[in-house]
């Protein structure tokens, strides 16, 4: 009786909301961890070609889009995703959740920028960079020397004055950790990790928020990404954008369809046009380095020499160690009880 | 009575009378019934599939893998070994570390501890059920087609880990000391924020209660604005105040406000009103006899406030304590956004599932969390039970008499208290018209454009009013009915005892708990319900949920009062119950219903907790949007946004006051003689 | 039970029991109710009456036994699915409903044009005395107002069987007994069969037509008021209407009387052996002053029973309006004293006064005897 009664129940509230949630065409449900201002421009930029398809974003910090994701692995809510860190897009890949899709003219992008796997399950739209953001206004007030180097950030100078992103949930904190673990080597990377950690004031949720901060002036050194920092900058902070001369960790923002995706048509159709010189010209405004050769021209307030300091990142190193890492990251810096004084 | 026993007829023998039931009997046993599955639904099968997460494991199986290895001319002269034998032999990795998460990956050349990718050694792999998952790079391989490599590709060969179910989380989470910290710092917060909050509120509940100072309803009101506003406001007004850039850093002293400092500031501000209203109810229902019999016995005032006043007090000082200790363990938003390095529980959870996509341990630290909520909780129950038993029994109120020193202090102390939620309240409206804190102090509304931001912009504002419009009207019909048939169902008594427990449990779940158990439950593709995920419904029945059992007991209350006669009444007149209810019941209980209605809609506006986890791209909200903004480091947006929720929860209350005066004048004239 | 044979049964109720857990509130409850009749169920609190009330309302339906209304077994029925109407002692009136919408509540949605709807109205409020009481609000009646409104809604649908649950408990004293001839006035006029549940026994006395006297789940006596106050069948029904002296004695005589201390008197007859200890229960009117000539309202018609007479002291005399009562002793009076009542002339007549001597008469028929022990729970 009872459950013929809740089995009629749940089928009864099954029908009636079925009709209001079913997909309809026409529309794509888009996750992404573009930056919130930039959404409204790609998908305008994207609808002034195919006006007939609606993007919904589903925008978070790259951390809580690949949670989302991998959490949704056996009931997909996403068709595309655009605009994620390459590395969770490994993730993605190795659970099977990526269709794999050659957009009409990926031949015409930097091979670097592709995956792979033939036909690639994803394909890379620009570069993201680390670099530091230095608040000029309060480093001055206090005294403080603009840092160089990464190593310099562990001097005791810059003691309670550095915020940098959690990479448990960070993307950019993520491609910081990765990256000084492949420039200086397992060992001579955690014995860096160990001095910044002594500097820290905090460690944020997201990879922005600290050069929001240093623009804020709410901390003199941010460690972010170069992008953020442009912003930051034409916004009217007092800040600089460092380039350590070590190196910098970068990721790339990268686009795939979602395997299983009631709606693989209009979700190649924005594929292929993710991979068009136009939408590169698009993502330029952002960012320095683009996966459309030629494309790229400088950017506003951008560090010239972050080309050059680029490191040579290994995404597969990355994504396979990465709980590796973020355990090892965790035990030794997670545990801080105490507030820094 | 044995004797009468003996003597009683045979109740078990056919005799015994079966009532027929009656058509009323069906629909309101058939309506319970509904409402129960309800909450097994919305609540009970949640939290199972959270409690099955928990012991959900991951394990490299070892057995899984047979590996041969080639000499250097590529031939395979020795025979294959599985990694469970090589292992054996090597002891390459500890039992203990076998465990990991469902994100887990052994790469392969750790049983090869003379492995060089230049090597000219070649290698055959080959799962030896259909189980073995391996990757190679991203690339994933599954079953057990065997495949070569050589040495530089084997490098990036991982093996992926199998499921299972154990206490191996709980081990781990224990060992690990990033996570253990958390019980001892969440319970150090909770328990200094309690003895501060509830001390402060006493003070004010006092001076309400028992002076003669001015201004009293004034001051009841900025008391109860903390109520109206998500709990990660005051984290944001605390940067705002004393960061680095604050007004008053100066007042801490090198200390800093990210951390338990701010936690605790910010835990004062947002429980402040639960514990004020708790205590202010205790102290006005104590016996002002008792004060003249301390008077005539010559006690000094001190003496009688500690044999009198306290005393009369206790149960709801305790009842309070026990509520802010409830609030602050379970809280999220503040620590999250104010918090700093020092972990808290709420916050790990969210860590641990959105930062690293381990919902295993999320769904343990969900169990830790449960523990201290669940016993807060079971006291709290028990004291109330003996206040209801205390406000009966009482008579005769207090009326305080003037006194020019007593009333002057009581009003300072009580201005100080509501400078202090003022301030909070005005430096997150001020930050959120400045331009750029701290360099252009000029005015602009540039932080309300929240298109531009992080959050769902202006969309997830209009999708809180339809959460919490939904949440109201939804809520209050379900929750209202059921505490109808739970007080008025004749009979059934283990339906209504289950029902009732039902409904009394989520007060002990945390928000972040039911968000999480939500996830495991609803977006399991095998789940019937599994549609909703995503959508409106999945957030307001996930926010009725949190709420129920507040509300549910304001409904039961106000049915206590009815007289229980009018069922009989309607039944012998030949009247159906739901014309009754529909005719007397509801227009009787209708103050009741509209305090359910506002409760739910402030509520559904500032809650973060359980929806953080359960909103989508249509379904973005405001709360979060405050949350996801502080996140990305849009802090005078997130203010913004926050004092629009403030603002919609004082106009939502204007509305609630002008309903009920409205809905009382033209149902209730019967009141007034 | 003479007068109940031959009238038609209209309510019938075999072998009740009803058990709350271990407890029995009612144990083998067996009543018959004739058509238009006034039936009081009296006892003290806890005795089964509300609970007997409560079942053949159906409200709390009994664990085994059967009920028939009207030679319909509705044992098992709803209460929606019997024919009665019921006034409880808080009136239960729908407080945000006008008086008239009170009334109404029931004739509404069952098919009866609105016009008929207010003519019955009228009608009912008239009935009880309050037409011009219509719009207003229960809160703005008085208590006694009140329930004549409950009582006039319970009546409206012309309900087979009328159940009053302690209607009158919550009133004043003096609106009580106005209450009482108005409802009994009422009933007589509908000649609607009535079970009224009391705990006060002068309520019982003055409005049923039968009383039904209960004790732990227990019928103990069911008769006319007369009846119950006259012949009361046990120890429990004679204590717990009116007043009694009761007295120590043993049985003697062989069921024709009581020795008490070194008396022996004449009483009622009873079944008690010779020797048994008893109490003997006699009512202060009807003790009468010896030699009078006049008799104590309700004394037997003869000038006396020597044998059953005692020398006593008067200890005090208290003047009560209609009649003196007075506290007599006397060693040969078991425990000693008696209450006695006596009229205002017999005092004058004989010279009653505190301190004096005087002799009484017991008279033998009025003297009944009951064990000693408590009575066994049947």
């Amino acid at each position: 009786m009872f459950k013929k009664l809740a089995g009629g129940l749940l089928a009864g509230v099954a029908v009636g909301v079925m009709s209001i949630s079913a997909a309809m065409a026409g529309e794509l449900t888009v996750y992404t961890a573009v930056e919130a201002e930039d959404l409204k421009k790609y998908a305008d930029a994207f609808n002034a070609d195919h006006p007939d398809i609606k993007i919904n974003w589903v925008r978070d910090s790259t951390g809580v889009v690949t949670a989302k994701l991998l959490a949704e692995k056996n009931n997909p809510q996403a068709d595309v995703i655009w605009g994620l860190a390459a590395t969770s897009l490994l993730l993605l890949k190795s659970e099977g959740m990526l269709e794999a899709y050659a957009p009409k003219g990926v031949e015409n992008l930097d091979p670097k920028f592709v995956d792979k796997s033939t036909p690639p399950t994803w394909t890379g739209m620009d570069a993201w960079v680390a670099s530091v953001c230095f608040n000029t206004v309060e480093g001055g007030k206090l005294g403080l020397t603009a840092p160089k180097t990464w190593k310099d950030l562990t001097k005791a100078e810059y003691k309670g004055h550095v915020i940098m992103p959690n990479p448990n949930s960070s993307g950019t904190g993520f491609l910081d950790v990765s990256s000084w673990l492949q420039m200086f080597g397992e060992k001579d990377g955690w014995a860096f990790m160990d001095g910044l950690h002594a500097n820290i004031a905090a460690y944020t949720h997201s990879g922005s928020k600290p050069c929001k901060m240093a623009a804020a002036g709410e901390i003199p050194i941010g460690v972010s990404f170069a992008f953020r920092g442009a912003k930051s900058k034409a916004a009217g902070a007092p800040i600089e954008i460092i380039v350590p001369e070590e190196g910098v960790g970068w990721d790339m923002e990268a686009t795939a369809i979602v395997a299983g995706t009631d709606n693989l048509e209009d979700a190649k159709t924005l594929a292929d046009w993710t991979v068009t010189k136009k939408a590169n010209e698009m993502y330029n405004s952002g960012y320095a380095v683009v996966a459309y050769p030629g494309v790229a021209k400088p950017v506003e307030h951008f560090p010239p020499n972050l080309l050059e300091k680029m490191i040579d990142n290994d995404f597969e190193f990355a994504a396979n160690n990465r709980k590796a890492i973020l355990d090892e990251w965790q035990k030794r810096y997670d545990s801080k009880s105490e507030p820094k004084g | 009575m044995s004797s009468l026993d003996a003597l009683g007829p045979d109740v078990t023998a056919k005799s015994r009378i079966k009532p027929k039931l009656g058509s009323d009997d069906w629909i309101m046993r058939g309506y319970m019934i509904v409402l129960a599955v309800y909450l097994i639904v919305a609540l009970a099968l949640p939290l199972y599939a959270m409690l099955s997460k928990a012991f959900e494991t991951s394990r490299f199986d070892l057995a899984q893998f047979e590996v041969q290895v080639s000499n250097e001319a590529g031939a395979y002269n020795q025979p294959a070994a599985t990694l469970q034998q090589l292992n054996n032999q090597g002891n390459f990795i500890a039992e203990g570390d076998l465990a990991t998460s469902s994100d887990g990956r052994l790469a392969l050349t750790k049983f090869f501890p003379d492995f060089s990718f230049r090597s000219p050694v070649k290698y055959r792999l080959r799962g030896l059920n259909d189980e073995a998952v391996y990757l190679v790079g991203s690339e994933r391989f599954e079953g057990t087609k065997p495949a070569e490599f050589d040495s530089n590709t084997f490098r990036k060969v991982v093996i992926r880990p199998i499921q299972g179910h154990g206490l191996a989380n709980f081990a781990t989470y224990f060992s690990t000391p990033a996570l253990f910290q958390s019980i001892q710092n969440s319970v150090f917060i909770a328990l200094v924020s309690t003895i501060i909050t509830v001390s402060l509120a006493f003070g004010f509940a006092y001076a309400l209660c028992r002076s003669c100072m001015p201004f009293k309803g004034v001051f009841r009101v900025i008391a109860m604005a903390p109520i109206l506003v998500p709990s990660l406001l005051p984290g944001i007004a605390l940067v705002y105040l004393f960061g680095n850039q604050g007004f008053l850093k100066q007042f801490l002293m090198g200390e800093s406000i990210y951390g338990p400092i701010g936690i605790v500031v910010g835990s004062v501000f947002f429980t402040f009103p639960h514990a004020m209203i708790i205590i202010l109810i205790a102290l006005s229902i104590s016996d002002a006899r008792l004060y003249e019999a301390a008077v005539s016995l010559r006690a000094s005032k001190w003496r009688t406030f500690w044999t009198v006043t306290i005393p009369g007090a206790r149960y709801g000082l305790i009842s309070a304590a026990f509520v802010v200790f409830n609030l602050v363990i379970t809280d999220f938003g503040l620590p999250k956004v104010i918090g700093g390095q020092y972990n808290m529980l709420a916050v790990d959870i969210y860590k641990q599932v959105i930062g690293q996509q381990n919902f295993q341990m999320g769904a343990v630290v969900s169990v830790v969390l449960l523990i201290p909520a669940l016993i807060a909780y079971i006291v709290d129950r028990q004291v109330q039970r003996k206040q209801v038993a205390l406000l009966s029994a009482r008579s005769v109120v207090y009326q305080p008499k003037p006194s020019r020193r007593f009333d002057l202090s009581c009003l300072a102390y009580c201005a100080l208290v509501a400078l202090f939620i003022i301030s909070i309240l005005g430096i997150c409206q001020y930050a959120a018209l400045v331009k750029f804190w701290p360099y252009d102090l000029s005015l602009g509304l540039t932080n309300y454009d929240f298109d531009r931001m992080d959050g769902g912009g202006w969309d997830a504002y209009r999708n809180s009013i339809m959460l919490a419009l939904m949440t109201a009207v939804i809520g209050t019909v379900i929750i209202f009915t059921g505490a109808y048939m739970v007080e008025k169902t004749k009979g059934f008594n283990k339906g209504r005892a289950g029902f009732q427990f039902l409904a009394m449990l989520p007060m002990a779940i945390p928000g972040m708990v039911l968000g999480l158990a939500y996830i495991f439950f609803f977006n399991n593709p095998a789940n019937p319900l599994n549609f909703i995920y995503g959508t409106m419904a999945i957030l307001v029945i996930c926010t009725v949920t949190h709420f129920y059992t507040v509300s549910h007991l304001t409904a039961v209350t106000a049915l206590k009062q009815i007289d229980c006669e009018f069922e009989p009444v309607a039944a012998s007149l030949k009247q159906p119950f739901y014309r009754l209810f529909s005719r007397v019941t509801v227009p009787v209980c209708m103050p009741a219903i509209l305090d359910i209605m506002i409760y739910l809609f402030v509520n559904a506006m500032t809650t973060v907790s359980a929806v953080v986890f359960l909103y989508s791209s249509k379904t973005t909200l405001a709360s979060v949007a405050v949350l996801n903004m502080d996140d990305a480091g849009d802090i005078a947006p997130a203010a913004a946004m926050g004092m629009m929720i403030f603002y919609t929860n004082v106009v939502a209350r204007l509305v609630h006051a002008v309903v009920s005066r409205y809905v009382l004048g033209r149902t209730q004239g019967w009141r007034q003689r | 039970m003479g007068q109940a044979s031959t009238a038609e049964t209209y309510l019938k109720i075999e072998n009740v029991w009803k058990a709350f857990g271990d407890f029995y509130a009612l144990k083998d409850i067996s009543l018959q109710v004739n058509r238009g009749e006034f039936v009081c169920f009296l006892g003290p609190s806890g005795c089964g009456k509300t609970t007997l009330l409560r079942a053949i309302a159906g409200l709390d339906i009994q664990t085994t036994g059967a009920v028939f209304q009207d030679g319909e077994d509705i044992s098992a029925l709803p209460p929606s699915e019997r024919d009665f109407g019921i006034v409880f002692q808080s009136y239960a009136l729908f407080p945000n409903l006008t008086v008239e919408k009170n009334i109404a509540f029931g004739l509404e949605n069952s098919g009866i044009a609105r016009a008929d709807i207010d003519k019955r109205v009228t009608e009912l409020l008239a009935l009880v005395g309050l037409p011009e009481q219509a719009k207003k609000f229960p809160a703005q009646l008085s208590g006694g107002q009140q329930q004549r409104i409950a009582l006039a809604r319970a009546i409206a649908m012309s309900p087979g069987l009328l159940l009053l649950d302690e209607p009158l408990s919550a009133l004043d004293a003096k609106v009580r007994v106005h209450l009482r001839h108005e409802v009994k006035d009422l009933q007589r006029k509908l000649g609607v069969t009535t079970i009224m549940v009391t705990h006060d026994q002068e309520e019982a006395l003055a409005m049923a037509d039968r009383i039904v006297v209960m004790n732990h789940g227990v019928i103990e006596q069911v008769g006319t008021p007369t009846d119950v106050y006259r012949e009361p069948v046990s120890l429990f029904v004679a204590d717990f209407i009116g007043e009694t002296n009761q007295l120590d004695g043993v049985a003697d005589k062989k069921g024709k009387g009581v020795k008490m201390g070194k008396r022996r008197f004449a009483s009622a007859t009873h079944t008690h052996a010779d020797g048994v200890d008893v109490i003997a229960v006699i009512r202060p009117e009807d003790i009468i002053p010896h030699g009078d000539g006049a008799r104590s309202p309700g004394a037997p018609d003869k000038v006396g029973e020597p044998g059953n007479t005692v020398e006593t002291t008067v200890d005090e005399m208290e003047f009560l309006g209609s009649f003196w009562r007075t506290r007599l002793s006397s060693p040969d009076l078991g425990s000693g004293q008696v209450v006695a009542d006596f009229s205002i002339n017999a005092v004058r007549r004989m010279d009653i006064q505190v301190g004096g001597r005087m002799r009484i008469e017991i008279p033998s028929d009025r003297l009944k005897v009951f064990a000693a022990a408590p009575e066994p729970d049947k």
